[in-house]
């Protein structure tokens, strides 16, 4: 096979890793954008999102792609619903502060690394992908699942979008992001557009996880890569930035894919670590953020 | 009625308002007026729950509203001009006026009635927040306010920067407001303002309410104005 074909490939692979991690990262950034907190549990969501989707197609019986979908409806349900309930019992309590939020997620992440650990054991399981046709081109064949995961994620963040912007809930999460303490005085309860934001960003890690476990098979620390690899996304993007977000994901993705093929992925993260450390000395708030108000 | 008694408020162990008591009707404007550091920014606070009471009471024709979580205070009523505008700065005209209209569900009237009141702000509808002009920006803010279709309207210091055209905008709509039965609570430093739209003038000082005068007893030169605002 000659350069193109190589660079081809490369180029796909890194579609798959910017859909996966578009989706992850813009959970983080919807976290830290609206609610100031920087999640370091994001990765435990992710990673619980792909043991919960072991465990549905493992145990639910049916054909593999009913029981693949129940597992992308299922998961992610029980992770948001598992970080609404840490949000209540313990962000809250610590009233959103921005440091003691990072030192609680921190806990939070090694509690259920831990927990996963204890149920779910040690070993990587595979997860099968709900189908397995293969796409083939005159220079190799390409997995079909992969392709569906980049779809998924284009539609899933075409739906975020169109969701913030137009509406109603969008509405309120905005004006809660701008002012909280204003928007409580038009009548927003922010207290449970919080929670509800901490649990949909959990949600969309963990949706991320279920797509990507028949590529990478589910184990209990599964999550620290996507965890650096999405704080690494928002903050070139713009902590807060959707548009940066997605625009920031497809680079490192796009970037992971060609420098994993061509040279090695531990590159790859060093080269990203190198960007992010240019990015907050030359543009602090990222390519897309705002300065600080 | 809007009815304050005996409020006390603060921020954290600092307690700011010692004792506040008044009352504003509808219909009337009752003109806050203090030195810097008196208490009327936080006394507008308290009001919208935005500050905890640490004791008192305050009623809207007679429903005890106090100890409501904030969010709940527009609800019964009452809309809040905060000092400094503090729109939704990323946000639209036409979003900051649907935040606006959350609590009421919408209502297309009272979205015509804010647009027929400033019809700059018809113009703007797409433009984001923080591009406005200052005077449209307060447009906007008190926009966003009456949106709430409110029985008592608190504007603290809404001509704070403004030009003087605008400053007389924002006197007419006052006026206006209050002669369509708002109970109007206005915070505002200048004499001449506060004489032609007050009713009532709450004089406070070091966070408790050293006067009230009615404002057709009071001239430009009285000396509530020198005691109490340094004028």
């Amino acid at each position: 096979m000659g350069f193109w074909p190589i660079f081809l490939l490369a180029l796909m692979e890194g579609l798959v890793s910017a859909a996966v991690l578009a989706i992850t990262a813009a959970g983080l950034s919807l976290v830290f954008g609206v609610m100031r907190v920087v999640n370091v549990a994001h990765g435990a969501f992710f990673m619980l999102g792909a043991v919960g989707a072991w465990f549905v197609t493992t145990y639910v019986p049916g054909p593999p792609a009913l029981v693949f979908l129940a597992a992308m409806i299922l998961a992610p349900l029980c992770v948001a619903a598992l970080a609404g309930l840490a949000d209540i019992a313990v962000l809250k309590r610590l009233n959103y502060s921005p440091d003691a939020t990072i030192v609680a997620t921190i806990g939070l992440l090694y509690i259920l690394e831990q927990g996963a650990l204890s149920f779910f054991g040690p070993s990587a399981r595979p997860v099968p992908a709900p189908f397995s046709f293969r796409i083939q081109l005159p220079w190799f064949g390409y997995s079909g699942y992969k392709l569906a995961v980049v779809v998924a994620a284009v539609v899933l963040l075409a739906v975020l979008w169109l969701m913030i912007n137009r509406t109603k809930a969008g509405l309120v999460m905005r004006a809660t992001q701008s002012d909280p303490e204003i928007a409580r005085a038009f009548g927003i309860n922010t207290d449970k557009v919080y929670a509800g934001v901490f649990a949909f960003g959990a949600g969309l890690a963990a949706l991320a996880g279920v797509l990507v476990v028949p590529i990478q098979q589910a184990y209990y620390l599964m999550g620290e890569g996507p965890l650096l690899m999405s704080f690494i996304v928002v903050i070139i993007g713009g902590l807060g930035s959707l548009r940066g977000t997605l625009v920031a994901a497809l680079f490192i993705g796009l970037s992971d894919g060609v420098i994993s093929m061509f040279f090695s992925p531990t590159l790859t993260e060093i080269l990203a670590t190198l960007l992010v450390a240019f990015v907050l000395i030359f543009r602090p708030q990222g390519l897309f953020g705002r300065g600080a108000a | 009625m809007l009815e304050l008694r005996d409020i006390e408020a603060g921020y954290g162990a600092v307690r700011v308002l010692h004792g506040i008591s008044l009352s504003a009707a509808a219909g009337e404007v009752t003109c806050i007026m203090g030195r810097n550091g008196a208490g009327k920014s936080t006394l507008m606070k308290a009001i919208m729950g935005l500050l905890p009471l640490t004791a008192g009471r305050i009623t809207l024709d007679g429903v005890a509203i106090e100890g409501l979580a904030a969010h709940q205070v527009p609800r019964h009523g009452i809309a809040y001009v905060p000092q400094g505008r503090r729109l939704f700065a990323e946000l639209t005209v036409a979003e900051n006026l649907g935040v606006g209209l959350l609590v009421r569900g919408g209502d297309a009237a009272l979205r015509r009635h804010v647009l027929d009141l400033f019809p700059r702000l018809e113009e703007r509808l797409d433009q984001q927040a923080r591009t406005l002009s200052g005077g449209e920006q307060q447009m906007l803010a008190i926009g966003r306010a009456l949106c709430l279709g409110p029985r008592v309207l608190l504007l603290d210091e809404p001509a704070e920067g403004l030009q003087p055209s605008m400053i007389t905008l924002i006197r007419d709509t006052v006026l206006r407001l209050k002669a369509e039965g708002l109970a109007v609570v206005l915070v505002e430093q200048r004499v001449e303002a506060v004489l032609e739209m007050a009713d009532q003038v709450v004089f406070m000082a070091n966070g408790r309410v050293a006067e009230i005068a009615p404002a057709r007893g009071l001239a430009p030169d009285a000396p509530q104005f020198r005691d109490h605002v340094g004028i």
